[in-house]
């Protein structure tokens, strides 16, 4: 049992997949350990979502090697599915179904008979935040109920591991801080946790770890803290208004380095102090300052040019 | 996917049936609505064109005309109903619904989920052959026990065109695309397949390619046997609606794999 929490929960090796002679992922290597958080962070069309299905085995890679909770992938994909929970990027709930039904008819599919799952229903629904909403059809839910109750869904096997691909992305910081929540109680509980954002934020509050995924590469990797540490000035000023290309003539200097996107000049700095002071005395410029993130990071290594 | 795995036998699995039972359950709500929208149209037709053209016409091969179309509205009706479902629901589960992307994230393959829509296109054209036969049988056409052979041969029916029409599927590009399989294809095969009229009255060259066609073979099949009489050639009209049902499925197979899986 020992040797065995010691294997990491996942792990790939060289991965690659090509689609119509484009390779989108290009050699990734990851591991997450047992009860870990890891974040797969990129732009749209880095290769994030795809990554997921080779790891879930449900596409074949061109090369690599997959295990997933000690089993190969693709040859043993269906029976480590089992174990594992999936949380897709758009919801797929059955729109046809009650809230109760969706989560008994995808038990059904993992094996599971009804008086199987049902004692545990009312836990995935107070879990979910439905609680007296089984009987509800799921057109009257909002995007947060759904997305919660595809996260419940995700859970009716009892997963050791969880994929979620983009959890939060199009809900409200309400319910945004909701799923934070449940998904910080899984891990309480011991599951592991692999979830792929462009949510910077999300990264840095939840994952112990993260991956950066560019063009099919994984460009960085690390815990948020390190890579922000290794990589971007603890100070951030951002400042943009009228006479800015003028101020940052003359002000560029205090910082340790300067960047200009449009209208806007990032400062960077181990101490502000200096930018601040300059900025206070000229009264027609704005600017936000504060302590460098993830975003930063993502930003310098990505670059900031739109993927569409 | 290397060609070995895209090209490989389907490998069926009795998880199967939670898709099955899944597909059962949506259903279940709306049982009677699409029982009769199933049946209206061929009802409808077989009424009013039985009674009327057979008014006009009198008998066909020694039985009344109504009797004659009863038998083929019988095999045409399980044929579209199969086929119904296995393009247009199968689609949205597939395309617009995302239900199979959702079941194959749990321990199921993409061969348990085509076996599942494969089963219950042909589980819809059992219900509706069932229909169409207690209608006949009530206006009393159909001649038992005999013609209670009718009911694997609607079952055979329903996989044949369950399985074509998930092939069909597996190439759709949307809803649109499943208009030139019903019109370039199902249509010319209801009138060349002896639904409306004797095929051995066509010339060589148009009974020659008939008799290629699934949907002959089952009124072949129904004909005699809601007349209470064993076909001829039985055997051989099982066969090829047999080798149709694991043929198509095969084929669905390869291409749902090609189409999701590469």
């Amino acid at each position: 049992m020992k040797r065995e929490a010691a294997l990491p929960a996942l792990s790939a090796r060289g991965l690659r997949k090509r689609y119509d002679g484009t390779e989108v992922v290009c050699g990734v290597d990851l591991e997450v350990a047992p009860g870990e958080c890891f974040g797969l962070l990129g732009p749209n069309g880095a290769g994030k979502t795809t990554t997921l299905k080779l790891l879930l085995g449900l596409s074949d890679p061109d090369a690599g090697e997959i295990r997933l909770l000690g089993e190969e992938v693709p040859r043993h994909a269906r029976e480590v599915r089992a174990r594992v929970g999936v949380v897709p990027q758009f919801d797929n709930l059955d729109p046809d179904f009650s809230v109760r039904e969706n989560l008994l008819v995808y038990a059904r599919y993992f094996g599971l008979r009804s008086r199987e799952i049902a004692p545990r229903l009312p836990r995935l629904l107070e879990f979910a935040g439905l609680a007296g909403r089984a009987e509800s059809k799921i057109q009257t839910l909002s995007g947060g109920m759904k997305r919660r109750l595809t996260l419940a869904r995700a859970l009716v096997n009892d997963p050791q591991l969880l994929f979620m691909d983009e959890p939060t992305t199009g809900l409200d910081p309400q319910a945004r801080h909701l799923i934070w929540e449940r998904l910080r109680r899984l891990t309480l509980e011991g599951r592991t946790l692999l979830l792929t954002t462009h949510f910077m934020e999300e990264a840095e509050r939840l994952c112990q770890r993260v991956a950066i995924m560019d063009r099919g590469r994984l460009i960085a990797q690390g815990s948020p803290r390190a890579l922000i540490a290794e990589h971007i000035e603890p100070q951030v000023v951002e400042v943009h208004g009228p006479g800015l290309e003028a101020w940052t003539e003359r002000a560029g200097a205090l910082a340790l380095r300067t960047e200009r996107a449009g209208e806007t000049v990032f400062c960077y700095a181990a101490d502000a102090e200096r930018v601040l002071a300059s900025l206070r005395a000229h009264e027609e410029l704005a600017y936000l300052h504060r302590p460098a993130n993830l975003e930063d990071v993502f930003l310098k290594l990505t670059g900031r040019d739109l993927r569409d | 996917m290397n060609a070995s795995r895209l090209y490989a036998p389907p490998a069926l699995s009795l998880r199967a049936v939670a898709v099955w039972r899944r597909h059962f359950l949506v259903w279940r709500k709306l049982a009677v609505p699409s029982i009769l929208g199933n049946l209206a149209d061929p009802l409808i037709m077989l009424f009013g064109l039985g009674y009327g053209l057979g008014a006009v016409l009198g008998g066909i091969d020694g039985t009344s005309y109504f009797a004659f179309l009863a038998a083929g509205f019988l095999a045409s009706t399980t044929m579209y109903a199969a086929t119904f479902e296995a393009l247009f629901s199968a689609f949205s589960r597939m395309h617009v619904q995302k239900t199979w992307e959702a079941i194959v994230n749990a321990p199921m393959t993409l061969e348990d989920v085509l076996a599942g829509e494969w089963s219950w296109a042909a589980s819809k054209a059992l219900a509706a052959g069932l229909c169409m036969l207690a209608v006949v049988s009530a206006v009393g056409y159909a001649s038992w026990p005999i013609a209670a052979a009718v009911v694997p041969v609607v079952v055979l029916l329903g996989l044949a065109f369950g399985a074509l029409g998930l092939a069909v599927n597996a190439l759709a590009s949307g809803y649109d695309f499943f208009s030139y399989y019903l019109t370039l294809v199902l249509t010319p095969m209801m009138m060349l397949s002896g639904v409306f009229f004797p095929v051995e009255r066509l010339p060589g060259l148009v009974r020659a390619v008939a008799e290629v066609l699934p949907l002959y073979h089952g009124v072949a099949l129904a004909r005699p046997l809601l007349a209470g009489e064993l076909p001829p050639a039985m055997l051989a009209h099982v066969a090829v609606l047999a080798a149709y049902a694991a043929g198509g499925f095969y084929l669905a197979t390869v291409l749902t794999r090609r189409r999701l899986l590469t």
